[in-house]
């Protein structure tokens, strides 16, 4: 078994038999906070879950990226819509065009 | 405990619209040896008696979950009836069952019903979700098509499509069909109603949960996919696409994925446009692992990943197929490819991640 399922919130939790480490819940913040500050957020680990942190101050913890959304939107106060095109010329910008 | 009683139980959805044949191929599956464990939930007695010893009728009830979203309501009726049946099954008083169909009315979505299984940790455990087979009737079929929203969403969900009455219909119209069936859902196999037996079986016992046909399964999608693809600018009144906003679109790269970021992107774009992704189907090339891994689900819902033990291609390469629904397919892509790159950016200690 790998760390897959946690993603999705398919696991009861990121740890259940999932053989999840810290070096990969690291990696998992690191990538977070690439795609989170695109909407003025922070991510941290917190105790095998997350803490999200809004512009405002505002935090929330989730337990794994799958329902990590609707949290996001809260504590932004803006949807989180990976098609609005501004979203997507800034993530363009920000990944560097190849 | 024997693997009888702790095995999962595979609920396979059998859909189509009204008068397509669903109950006359669900009486033939019944009949099939390698089927004989089978438990029927239909919602409708229709006019098609069936002589099967576990019938469970249900009534139309749907609940909306708290979320609000369409794509989340949930058949509360059903999942009742399940747990009874479930339950029925643990004291005995029906043989244990190992699958169950559940044959919709002609105007269901069937995406509820799928739901209705993420919805409940009791179901969630007891059962898992197997193919979703859509009958279409070559007479009337394109017909439905473009009337009925139903019609096109019980395609654009399927796992297997089956055409019925082609010995009534004209040659030419079940080939044009067929056509706009792979259309609107390259991934699903189509197949006929008169059939074998033996293929009618495997509509219901292969798929992607069985080890033995799991490769089988995904290498049938891959190759769909990409025969549609090469086909889509054959017709240029695709009229699913051009009038009713249903499209299918193929995202592949060579590129190994951050799963992280992958995970991300597309719950992120289930949140939001969930109702409109119909279907989603997959084989992701994550970076540090060698298997492929297998990801699919219906509107915002996703089956638990697998694993593949090779590439059926014999080359590593991610093959995303979503089935949307007025979404701009350009902007997917674009979508797609920036925060694959974005997820490339965050270090990676691939020696602790291996270790792991």
């Amino acid at each position: 078994m790998c760390g897959l399922c946690g993603i999705f919130g398919v696991a009861e939790h990121w740890t259940d038999g999932s053989g999840y480490s810290p070096a990969e819940a690291q990696h998992r913040v690191a990538v977070g906070n690439e795609v989170l500050s695109i909407f003025g957020l922070r991510l941290a680990e917190w105790q095998g879950r997350f803490t999200l942190t809004g512009p405002t101050g505002g935090s929330a913890v989730v337990d794994n990226f799958g329902v990590l959304w609707p949290s996001a939107e809260r504590l932004a106060g803006r949807l989180c819509d990976p098609l609005d095109p501004e979203v997507v010329a800034v993530t363009e910008k920000r990944a560097g065009r190849q | 405990m024997n693997d009888v009683w702790s095995a999962p139980i595979t609920a396979n959805i059998l859909t189509g619209f009204l008068g397509s044949g669903k109950t006359s191929l669900l009486r033939r599956l019944l009949k099939q040896p390698v089927l004989s464990d089978t438990a029927v939930m239909i919602n409708e007695f229709g006019e098609i008696g069936l002589d099967h010893l576990l019938i469970e009728a249900v009534d139309d009830d749907v609940v909306l979950l708290d979320s609000g979203c369409v794509c989340c309501t949930i058949r509360g009726d059903l999942k009742e009836a399940l747990m009874r049946l479930h339950a029925r099954r643990q004291r005995g008083e029906v043989p244990p069952f190992g699958r169950v169909v559940i044959e919709t009315t002609g105007l269901a979505d069937p995406a509820p019903i799928v739901a209705t299984f993420f919805s409940d940790p009791m179901l969630k455990y007891h059962f898992r979700v197997g193919n979703v087979v859509t009958v279409v009737d070559a007479e009337c079929g394109s017909a439905n098509l473009d009337l009925y929203e139903e019609s096109r969403r019980q395609v654009a969900v399927a796992d297997r499509l089956v055409v019925s009455k082609i010995d009534i219909a004209a040659k030419r119209k079940t080939a044009e069909l067929r056509k706009r069936l792979a259309r609107i859902n390259p991934t699903a196999r189509i197949g006929a109603s008169s059939e074998s037996d033996d293929a009618s079986a495997a509509l219901l016992t292969h798929d992607t949960h069985d080890d033995a046909t799991r490769l089988n399964e995904v290498s049938g999608w891959i190759k769909a996919s990409l025969s549609a693809k090469a086909h889509e600018h054959d017709d240029d009144d695709h009229a699913d696409a051009h009038h009713h906003g249903i499209r299918s679109l193929l995202l592949s790269t060579d590129k190994p994925l951050d799963w992280a970021a992958f995970g991300l992107w597309l719950s992120m774009l289930l949140n939001r446009h969930g109702s409109s992704v119909l279907r989603a189907k997959g084989l992701i090339n994550v970076v540090g692992r060698e298997e492929p891994v297998v990801v699919q689900g219906v509107q915002h819902l996703i089956h638990k990943p697998v694993h593949l033990e090779r590439w059926p291609e014999g080359v590593p390469r991610t093959r995303l197929v979503l089935i949307v629904r007025d979404l701009d397919e350009a902007l997917i892509r674009r979508s797609f490819n920036a925060f694959m790159r974005l997820g490339t950016r965050a270090p990676l200690d691939q020696e602790a991640l291996s270790s792991a």
